[in-house]
């Protein structure tokens, strides 16, 4: 392993690691206090951008550059909204920091308040993350206590408050505009953009929803300039630390932290010490479920950064890895998937509601030795029509309100063509001639 | 029956519209003050909370309906919920599904006679590190095993 040092989880597993008088005595809070008091609101957006911080949560958009297109001058109120509505397969990071370092993510969030004018921020957990909602409100309350959270914080003239929003259990309301929703105690039904929520979003007001892990960067980036932060990692394009979730056939899965761009074979091998069982790789997901599945030959030196993955036909995405040795059924896997985008599915766009219920009952059959050969054609019609032409080169797609359409039709189309032969494996007899 | 908050609860939801700037927003904290109090939703408690937060009953029970925490039916005094997805499944949560399903004698989404269990599968949990994973009720128990879990359940009050 490199001697690459741990920068978000630096305090992971130490004693008191989730309390406020921790954090404080390892240096916690003082760019929280630079930027409250000495930064202002152009100081920060112009750090943050230089830094090339690229969101976390999965699309991996410049914060900065999305933190500029809050209006200026605009009488509404501006909110921020931290994204810890952790839901995509095989992601578990953002669940990480919050039990390891709650602070430090407070603290990303005041600075990102300051930069686009916020005074009121919540956090919308997961509703299945009763304890880590417990925790955040514990950590909330601490900062309140001690002028870190509330009025003219810091001993300046800025008020901030955070509110933790436990949501109702609904992998949708990951998407921003869905979130929006259900923080406005509505189905969480994505909205159609534009406008951005940097325009209008909560309550129609300008706001920033940004992930927990991306949160966490920013009292790094302020206290360690901008520069140090391009630094990390194999391109000052695509830098910074990065959490990789590891699970599935490894022998050691959990969250690893290593800079931006390190090698997947060097996670799957080195990191999570291998298959279990030292079985042969078969096949790895590199971006939680809706990135498309990659063959153990396509992993052969792949970096795992944002523009590495997307030359490579997938998506770095949130960062959970899911690892498959030769003993996978990936029908069984395709089936699972399928499945849990048809639950998951908001029921909002024709396409997505009732192709996800198709794709489903189609890919059951299979898995009953009931498919048929033009079942084959069939997935990739279904998948075309949710989530347009499931071809990378042309860029084509968006046939639904929110990216839940490509999300599912691009990782069932990748299992389809690339593992077409255990599909056809599970014809039966008469079908297969 | 109707359906009041326990003075305790009554005062954390009038903070709650404190704290949120329109009262809609108050509504998913509000339902789970709720459903933690009473178990689950009745027309009666949704009707009240409705009124509470200045929305209509039916406008409310769009909400409740959407997200799947919220239950409008009696559930078992213990929520046996299995995770199935992915990684879940690739460490064996089928066979965690079966044993609880043959253990208790109930199908996934049935309730035991007695009121005690209730058995779902659940999509992912966002713990995939510890698969395969179940939550009981608000708890998390990972890296679970058939014998793990008989011991767990067992100590149950």
């Amino acid at each position: 392993m490199s001697d690459y040092q741990p920068i978000l989880t630096m305090h992971a597993g130490q004693p008191g690691s989730a309390t406020r008088d921790y954090y404080l005595a390892n240096g916690g809070y003082r760019a929280a206090r630079r930027a409250v008091l000495d930064m202002n609101s152009d100081d920060i957006i112009q750090m943050v951008k230089y830094s090339n911080l690229q969101g976390r949560g999965g699309a991996g958009f410049p914060a900065g550059v999305k933190w500029s297109f809050v209006p200026r001058d605009d009488k509404r109120a501006k909110y921020l909204i931290c994204n810890a509505d952790e839901g995509e397969p095989g992601t578990f990071k953002d669940r990480m920091l919050i039990n390891h370092n709650p602070h430090q993510l407070i603290e990303g969030m005041i600075i990102a308040s300051r930069a686009i004018d916020c005074h009121l921020a919540f956090i919308y957990i997961r509703g299945e993350f009763a304890k880590e909602a417990r925790l955040l409100e514990a950590a909330v309350e601490e900062c309140r206590a001690s002028n870190i959270l509330g009025k003219k914080i810091f001993g300046g003239k800025y008020d901030l408050d955070i509110l933790v929003y436990r949501g109702g259990g609904a992998y949708i309301c990951g998407e921003e505009m869905a979130l929006i929703e259900s923080l406005e105690g509505k189905r969480g039904w994505p909205r159609i953009k534009p406008p951005f929520p940097a325009i209008e979003g909560y309550l129609r007001c300008p706001t920033i929803v940004n992930n927990v892990e991306t949160l966490s960067n920013l009292p790094h980036i302020v206290n360690n300039g901008a520069e140090w932060f391009r630094g990390i990692g194999a391109s000052p394009d695509s830098p910074g630390p990065k959490l990789y979730c590891l699970s599935g056939h490894v022998r050691k899965p959990g969250v690893y932290e290593a800079p931006m761009g390190t090698k997947l074979t060097t996670l799957i091998f080195t990191h999570a010490g291998g298959t279990t069982e030292g079985k042969k790789l078969k096949a790895a997901i590199p971006g939680g479920s809706s990135a498309p599945v990659l063959t153990a030959d396509e992993i052969e030196d792949l970096k795992m950064d944002f523009p590495s993955l997307t030359a490579a036909g997938s998506m770095l995405g949130s960062g959970g890895i899911i690892v498959m040795d030769e003993t996978t059924d990936m029908v069984q896997a395709c089936y699972n998937l399928a499945r849990f985008y048809a639950h998951e599915s908001c029921g909002q766009c024709t396409p997505c509601r009732e192709g996800t219920t198709w794709l489903t009952k189609v890919l059951r059959r299979f898995t009953q030795g009931r498919g048929r050969m033009e079942d084959i054609d069939l997935i990739g019609d279904i998948t075309d029509n949710i989530g347009g032409l499931c071809d990378f080169s042309k860029g084509s797609f968006g046939k639904t309100i929110c990216p839940f359409g490509e999300a599912v039709s691009w990782p069932i189309r990748a299992f389809m063509d690339k593992f077409r032969d255990e599909f056809e494996a599970y014809l039966p007899k008469e079908e297969a001639a | 029956m109707s359906f009041a908050f326990t003075a305790d609860r009554k005062k954390r939801f009038n903070a709650l519209l404190k704290q949120y700037p329109d009262k809609r927003s108050a509504a998913l904290p509000a339902l789970h003050l709720a459903q933690d109090q009473e178990g689950y939703l009745t027309t009666e408690t949704i009707e009240t909370l409705a009124q509470m937060l200045d929305i209509t009953p039916a406008s409310l029970m769009d909400t409740i309906s959407f997200h799947t925490l919220f239950h409008t039916k009696p559930r078992g005094k213990y929520l046996l919920q299995v995770c199935q997805t992915l990684s879940c499944s690739l460490a064996g949560a089928d066979e965690i599904v079966d044993h609880l399903s043959h253990k208790y004698q109930v199908k996934a989404g049935e309730t035991t006679p007695d009121g005690k269990y209730t058995l779902l599968k659940v999509e992912c949990l966002g713990a995939c590190d510890t698969a395969p994973v179940v939550q009981i009720n608000d708890d998390y128990y990972e890296k679970v095993s058939k014998d793990k879990l008989n011991r767990i359940l067992d100590k149950l009050p």
